[in-house]
């Protein structure tokens, strides 16, 4: 696991992170951070317990693998990618994706990037415990959808 | 030779196993290992062989049906991603 991707268990501090990303660059204009947090509802039921399972090893290069996508295609000075699994809770941070560049348009288009491309190609599985029990959350179209655009330009 | 194979998720749930070690022929594709694999029962059968959203990697790298099996190489069969 490198210095800009990380998944762990443990939660982590916005301002902490997009310090380090930062770094002290004083040519840094913009930066952008995402962050996804677990929702108490999905498909009109209440979600009491996320799971997130993924694939030791895997993970890790998918996700750096997509961050150097978006380094070679932004001129973007630093990015970070923060992934949580194991046991969360509603209102829980799941994911960080922050990216630092000298102006904002590219800072936001790579951070989008970075997501869309974590949420279609990185190996997490989401496990959700509503009142009827477990499931495993179901992937979406509107993900896919999404991560396409980047494809077309 | 020997391969490694993992399960994840709702995979790993169904077939209730999470990795195995099994012997195959040299040359094999990853169809011809499914088709192994799903000749072991229904369960087998529609987790794997009656499943359209299966997903496939071999050594940690997403891989399609007929990527040839090599010897040690990882492969793993999960469900769509659903991180982020």
């Amino acid at each position: 696991m490198s210095e800009w991707v990380r998944v762990q268990e443990a939660d982590f501090d916005l301002s902490t992170e997009v310090a380090r990303l930062r770094g002290g660059r004083r040519d840094v204009g913009a930066v952008v951070a995402f962050v996804g947090t677990v929702r108490d509802i999905n498909q009109g039921d209440s979600v009491s317990t996320m799971e997130l399972e993924h694939y030791p090893g895997m993970t890790e290069k998918a996700l750096t693998e997509i961050r150097e996508q978006a380094h070679a295609r932004w001129p973007i000075e630093n990015s970070l990618i923060i992934h949580r699994v194991g046991p969360l809770q509603p209102e829980d941070q799941i994911v960080l994706v922050a990216v630092a560049a000298r102006h904002r348009g590219d800072a936001f288009e790579a951070a989008e990037f970075i997501m869309d491309y974590l949420k279609t190609r990185a190996p997490f599985w989401k496990k959700e415990t509503t009142p009827q029990g477990s499931r495993w959350v179901d992937a979406r179209e509107t993900d896919q959808a999404a991560a396409a655009r980047w494809e077309k330009e | 030779m020997a391969i490694k194979i993992l399960y994840f998720a709702s995979l790993r749930e169904q077939l209730g196993t999470s990795e195995e070690t099994l012997d195959i022929e040299a040359g094999l594709r990853v169809q011809d290992l499914l088709q192994q694999l799903c000749a072991r029962g229904d369960a087998w059968q529609l987790a794997l062989c009656d499943n359209p959203h299966l997903q496939v990697a071999v050594n940690q790298a997403v891989a399609g049906m007929d990527t040839v099996l090599n010897d040690g190489d990882e492969v793993a069969f999960f469900p769509p991603v659903t991180g982020g």
